[in-house]
């Protein structure tokens, strides 16, 4: 090892949560009846802007939307004691669409959030059908972390039409939808056995030389793959590390959980806690380092950087949600990202007509039209907008067996605009999203760090 | 680095939506960034430009003959009559599907609310319903939804004198929707023509609506629905139940939350879309840096800064319904670039006793030159790089005089155009 390779003298692995003496994580909710729907509430002036935005209450007639759900419901809970929170709050997806429409900034679903946390912590029977199978769709990452180790038997089991028929009688899960196939190598396998950081160390200083930067250039990023990256669609985490080197920056890949999504739109707030707790703890050191934390899936920035801060009093967690980017937003931000694409081409496998779908949580942090302007002037690929309405599969809510046929009529228009694009090809930055788009069209989907992959690294 | 562009839009209302398509048309690299959703949503979807003067004298014939004697003050008079009339060709050009450019004169269309309201532009679905149209008239009012009482709609509109006859009817939306349906709910079930159950048997949902009111149709040649007739396909849902009845079918402009308003929004995202322009929703303008000039803004993002910077800037962050413009008990303000709000010292004196009475807060905005530059304490431009449009201006009192729409297109138009011209 050279001097120049010297890790710094303290204890500081990047790689490793940072559960070190001083962390210690504070509950917002000392003890579970305690939940506040409060934040903001009084702002609402009743316009239903919201109401007019929520894709559920679009298509099911028992969904009273999200202006009840929030401040409603919350003004209910103040002037009766008995009230307990209504249990059609099951039924919001979590898409989060009302937040961003309120003109009052009311925190709609920070308030979606608590009182499912609290309808479920408190009304659900825990030995309910429905309590377990929101639990397993919910932990997802439990399941495909077993499912990992044995890819083609999980690949072959999970999708066995008798096991199917079993899991939606005894669990609700609809047998329609095909599961997502596992990869063979997983993205931290293929990380480590190409040798880690200091692969990555070396591969940004080579690209820094090459683009005539300084050698000592401050560019690190720490990458939060999330769990669909990680063991389903392993490429995407691999074009985020190398357009990521391609600009110079270092890449680590710190030790992670689930960012909770799934956990927070079934109430899950004690699971989704626990995951966040590491989730911050391996971050937010590395922030201090000069790190910033970026994520390939929009849910899971969209929970680092406003779920977590809303929902949990988790030491460093506001320092991690400012410091937490989009892939693509970050390079646009930091890198004349614009001039290099406009510069570029694509050949081969992606030059491709594609038909974009902007996830619901990417809308929410401003990046739902990022895609399609960003390769406007790609030659070689094109890259139109199927529209804006929802997916219609919100996570898990479109593999609950009573939610599928609502999730299908509210992905409805995008399957019509897709059919009507020029591609036959989808792209989106939401796994979910992207099986939605699969099933409803029968279209390969890509992610746009792959498209910046081919146009832009050797 | 910063995200970059030649004319940077700040609001996605009305007056920004017009200011980001009239600069981009005139070939300028431009960004919209807006916070929330537009005032849009809840406004009727009517495109006003006057239709009384500020001194309550109307309904108006012709709003661009009472233009020049509006005070100085007025944006109208800022931009002058001509702007406005471009800037409404500009808007017709984006929205080929509102009516109302045939003429100068104002139309009357019915309100929810059973009055009849002088507007420059409205879209297609309203139009069979023009109060100036002497064909007999039923209004179908849907049982669940209290905000349209057609009986009671119709005797207003009767006393008010129009030159037909208006009957309305009370009708059970087919498929027992729940009380407080949404909107969206009405415009999808329509739109997608899904099937619902009438007396057991599942019957599309637009051929169900007209057979619940085929029989209470007497010799009317023309029937009007409150604006819930689908999202995307209003003009195919409007055909269908017409075909059914034999009559024209028209809608309604209702309250909020306003389908019409939300199809206009629509329309202008798309055409700005098709000119070319980058568009950003979801996260607010906080902060600026600059001197005399602005030099960039941040937009905040969940506690991180994000820089953007433009050579021309527009300010179209809506009135104080939008957030454009604040008060506390101190006094009013622009939030992001606190440029000077001319108001009274006396909190007492923003507002009149009477709820509906004269109060001086509905004009309160920032006041700018000719040239829309918001202008400080001292009449002076605050920056020479920033233009404002829409209801964030002051000297004008939307509500009454009902030019809201008005305003903010024709100043966005200027704004955006200026801005345009000085960033080549
Ligand atoms: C209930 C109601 C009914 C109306 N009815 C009619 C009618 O029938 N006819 C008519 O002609 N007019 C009507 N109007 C008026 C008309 O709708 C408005 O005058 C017009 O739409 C205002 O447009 P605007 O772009 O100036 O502001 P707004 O529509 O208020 O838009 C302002 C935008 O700026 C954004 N913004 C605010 N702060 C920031 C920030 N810091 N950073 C980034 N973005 C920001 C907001 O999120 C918003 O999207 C009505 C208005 C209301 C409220
Ligand atoms: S989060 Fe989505 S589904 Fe839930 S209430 Fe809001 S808009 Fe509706
Ligand atoms: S959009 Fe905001 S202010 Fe309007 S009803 Fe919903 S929560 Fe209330």
């Amino acid at each position: 090892m050279s001097d120049a390779e010297t890790p710094p003298e303290t204890e500081f692995d990047p790689v490793a949560p940072n559960t070190g003496e001083e962390f210690e994580p504070v509950d917002v909710f000392p003890d579970s009846d305690d939940f506040d729907l409060r934040p903001g509430a009084d702002s609402c002036y009743k316009c239903s802007t919201c109401d007019t935005n929520c894709p559920v209450a679009e298509v099911d007639d028992d969904f009273p939307g999200p202006k009840f759900q929030g401040p409603e419901q919350w003004r209910l809970k103040q002037s009766d004691d008995d009230y307990t929170v209504d249990d059609s709050v099951m039924d919001c997806s979590n898409c989060m669409r009302c937040d961003n429409a309120c003109p009052s900034g009311v925190p709609l679903s920070q308030m979606h959030n608590t009182a499912r946390g609290e309808y479920v912590s408190e009304q659900m029977d825990k030995l309910s059908v429905e309590y377990i199978r929101n639990r397993i769709l919910a932990n997802y990452r439990t399941s495909a972390f077993f499912a990992s180790k044995v890819p083609r038997l999980a690949n072959f089991a999970m999708n066995f039409g008798p096991a199917r028929w079993v899991m939606e009688k005894t669990l609700g899960v609809t047998s329609e939808r095909d599961f997502p196939e596992f990869a063979r190598q997983t993205f931290r396998e293929w990380w480590a056995d190409r040798g880690g950081q200091a692969a990555s160390r070396e591969n940004a200083r080579e690209a820094r030389e090459r683009r005539g930067l300084p050698e000592d250039a401050d560019k690190k990023v720490a990458y939060f793959h999330g769990c669909y990256s990680n063991y389903n669609t392993p490429e995407v985490g691999k074009a985020m590390v190398r357009v990521y080197e391609e600009f110079g920056y270092e890449v680590v890949a710190p030790e992670q959980k689930c960012s909770g999504t799934p956990m927070f739109a079934n109430g899950m707030l004690d699971d989704a806690r626990r995951h966040a707790e590491t989730n911050v703890s391996s971050m937010s050191e590395l922030v201090d380092e000069g790190y910033h934390a970026i994520a390939s899936c929009t849910s899971c920035s969209m929970a680092l950087r406003q779920e977590y801060p809303e929902l949990f009093d988790i030491d460093g967690i506001d320092k991690v949600a400012e410091n937490t980017f989009e892939a693509v937003e970050y390079l646009r931000i930091h890198e004349d990202l614009k001039g290099e694409v406009q510069a570029a081409d694509v050949d081969g496998e992606l030059a491709e007509e594609f038909a974009y779908h902007a996830p619901c949580h990417s809308r929410n942090q401003g990046l739902d039209r990022q895609a399609v302007e960003l390769f406007r002037d790609l030659d070689g690929a094109e890259v139109e907008d199927v529209g804006d309405s929802c997916s219609g599969i919100s996570g898990t809510y479109g593999w609950k067996e009573e939610k599928y046929e609502k999730s299908m009529e509210i992905g409805e228009e995008m399957f019509e605009h897709m059919e009507h694009a020029e591609g036959d090809t989808g792209m989106t930055e939401c796994p979910t999203c992207a099986m939605q788009m699969e099933h409803g069209s029968g279209y390969e989907i890509r992610h746009p760090l792959e498209l910046l992959e081919a146009a832009l690294v050797e | 680095m910063a995200i970059e562009s030649e004319v940077l839009v700040i609001g996605g209302g009305l007056g920004g939506l017009t200011s980001a398509l009239a600069a981009a048309r005139e070939g300028a690299d431009v960004r919209l960034v807006s916070y929330k959703q537009s005032t849009l949503r809840q406004a009727s979807g009517l495109v006003d430009v006057l239709g009384y003067t500020p001194d309550g004298d109307g309904p108006l014939t012709n709003p661009y003959e009472a233009i020049p004697s509006l005070p100085e003050s007025h944006p109208y008079r800022k931009v002058g009559v001509q702007t406005v009339r471009d800037a409404l060709s500009l808007f017709d050009d984006a929205v080929p599907t509102y009516e109302g450019e045939h003429t100068e004169t104002n139309a009357l269309l019915p309100t929810h609310g059973g009055s009849i309201k002088p507007t420059a532009r409205y879209p297609a679905g309203a139009s069979a319903g023009l109060a100036s149209d002497t064909r007999d008239t039923l209004l179908v009012g849907i049982e669940e939804m209290v905000d349209f009482d057609a009986p009671h709609v119709a005797a207003h509109l009767d006393a008010t004198g129009v030159p037909f006859d208006v009957r309305g009817e009370t009708i059970r939306f087919p498929g027992d929707l729940r009380a407080d349906a949404k909107v969206t709910r009405y415009a999808k079930l329509l739109d997608t023509n899904s099937e619902v159950a009438v007396r057991g048997r599942m019957v599309p949902a637009r051929e169900a609506l007209a057979q619940r009111v085929n029989p209470l149709l007497e010799d009317e040649d023309r029937v009007g629905f409150p604006a819930i007739l689908g999202d995307d396909n209003p003009g195919a849902i409007r055909d269908a139940l017409g075909d059914r009845l034999g009559v024209d079918v028209f809608e309604v402009p209702m309250g909020p939350p306003s389908l019409p308003g939300l199809r206009l929004e629509d329309a202008l995202f798309a055409a700005l879309d098709e000119a070319g322009a980058s568009i950003e929703t979801g996260n607010p303008v906080v902060d600026f840096e600059g001197e005399d000039r602005i030099e960039k803004v941040f937009i905040e993002k969940n506690g991180a800064k994000i820089p953007n910077s433009a050579d021309q800037y527009v300010l179209a962050t809506g009135g104080f319904v939008g957030k454009g413009v604040e008060s506390d008990r101190e006094g009013v303000y622009e939030p992001i670039f606190d440029c000077h709000v001319p108001h009274a010292e006396d909190r007492y004196d923003w507002f009149e006793g009477q709820l509906f009475g004269d109060h001086e807060f509905a004009r309160y905005g920032v006041a700018t030159d000719d040239d829309l530059r918001p202008l400080d304490a001292s009449e002076h431009s605050e920056f020479e790089n920033l233009r404002a449009a829409g209801s964030v201006l002051g000297g004008y009192d939307f509500a009454a005089e009902k030019s809201g729409s008005g305003v903010s297109i024709a100043t966005g138009y200027a704004a955006g155009q200026r801005a345009a011209q000085e960033a080549r």
